[in-house]
Formats: C-alpha cells, sequence, structure tokens
C-alpha cells in the first residue's frame, strides 16, 4: 500500500511518500503500526484531532476500512484559498 | 466549467474577460481573489503551497459539480496555484457565472468555503525570522456549516 504524507506531516516523517506491506483492517490500526515503526512516527501521530485522511484521494474519518485500499493519505487541515 | 491547478502565474483580469466572452445568456458575474497576503509584525518573504497531485483536481471537480447541481450556473471557473508564490500574488480565483446575481454570488461563497477546508491545498509561510505552516481556522470549518 501506498502511504503518503503532506504538510508538516512529511517534514516530520522526513519523507513524501513509501510503500508498506499492512493487513490493517482500519486507517486507525494501520495508524497503530505506523506509530510502532519509529520515534519519529510515534510524534507525527500523536494527536489525530490535528490529522485528516484520505483513502484513494477521498477524504474520510479514521475508523474507515481499508479493504482494497491502494494509497492512504495523512495530513493536516486544508488551508487553500 | 474549467478547473485548472497550475504552477505558473496568471492573470486574472485576462481570465475573467475570456470567462465572459460572449455569453449574452449570462446576467451576472461574481469572481473572488486569494492573494498572498503579508504577516503582522514580520516581513513575510515568500508562501510555498504543497497539493496534492490527483486529489485536488478530483475534490475541486467535486466541489464545483455540486455547485452546478445547487445553483442555477451558466459557468464556473477555478484556477488554484502551487509552489513557490511571493507576497501579492494572486493564489486563486473563482469565477462564476449566471443569469442572476444571487445565484452567482451565493455559488461563489460555496465555493471558496469548500476549496478552502476540503481542497488539499496547505500553505506554508517563509518571513525574515520563521518559517511556519498556515494553520486552519475553526470559523472556516464552521463556515460549512451554513450549506
Amino acid at each position: 500500500m501506498d502511504i503518503l504524507y503532506f504538510a508538516w506531516v512529511r517534514e516530520r516523517i522526513g519523507l513524501p511518500r513509501e510503500q508498506v506491506q499492512t493487513t490493517a483492517a482500519t486507517v486507525a490500526d494501520l495508524v497503530v503500526e505506523l506509530r510502532a515503526k519509529e520515534e519519529r512516527y510515534a510524534v507525527a501521530f500523536s494527536d489525530l484531532s490535528a490529522l485528516r485522511v484520505a483513502v484513494d484521494q477521498e477524504l474520510t474519518e479514521f475508523d474507515a476500512p481499508l479493504e482494497g485500499a491502494r494509497e492512504v493519505a495523512f495530513f493536516p487541515p486544508m488551508t487553500g484559498g | 466549467m474549467r478547473i485548472i491547478v497550475q504552477q505558473g502565474s496568471f492573470d486574472p483580469g485576462a481570465e475573467l474577460n475570456a470567462f465572459s466572452k460572449g455569453r449574452s445568456d449570462i446576467g451576472a458575474i461574481v469572481t473572488f481573489s486569494g492573494v498572498v497576503r503579508d504577516v503582522i509584525g514580520d516581513e513575510l518573504r515568500s508562501m510555498e503551497i504543497e497539493h496534492y497531485p490527483g486529489m485536488t483536481e478530483a475534490a475541486l471537480t467535486k466541489i464545483a459539480s455540486e455547485a452546478q447541481a445547487r445553483w442555477d450556473l451558466g459557468d464556473l471557473l477555478v484556477i488554484h496555484r502551487h509552489g513557490r508564490l511571493e507576497p501579492c500574488d494572486v493564489i486563486m480565483m473563482v469565477a462564476t457565472a449566471a443569469r442572476h446575481r444571487k445565484h452567482a454570488f451565493e455559488a461563489a461563497e460555496y465555493l471558496m468555503d469548500y476549496l478552502k477546508s476540503r481542497a488539499p491545498f496547505w500553505k506554508k509561510e517563509y518571513t525574515k525570522t520563521d518559517a511556519g505552516w498556515v494553520v486552519s481556522k475553526t470559523e472556516d470549518e464552521d463556515a460549512l456549516k451554513r450549506w
């Protein structure tokens, strides 16, 4: 599965995207796996209320299922306009 | 309907003229332009706008399609830049065209409210002394509730 990071999430983790092997059933399960990887992940994912998530380029919630998903992106609330 | 996400600058006046040219069915055009603003108490040197290629276009198209479904619009235009911008640069514009102004005004406000917190753009400000990501405002999220 492709995992993408944007804005300060990208900076904190130190890379814009990576591939991970996962059997996580939901986004929240995936976050638990990512947090366990390294300290920088634990820091980036310490407060989920400060993060938003998109599954296959569609904004969703952290309890969203990952079955069939190809791409998950994590980022802070958007600030366009 | 045109949705454009680009790195380069654009001329909002020229875009408006092209948008309205030859449309005798249109009685009202509303435009909004977002501009790189100074930082109070500091000196803004530049702004970097990051986005999520693919999702950005999809999110903008979804928002624009919803606006077309809700209001009687002749046409609409969204242009949003990404990459490095300088103070006073135009970041983005929306234009809505309708037979009557109420539809054009409301649709433009709707597009802006949703674009601000549902289209995947993130701004980083580089000032004389600091660099930091712009923090989203709770009123931007609250603004969606009226629709």
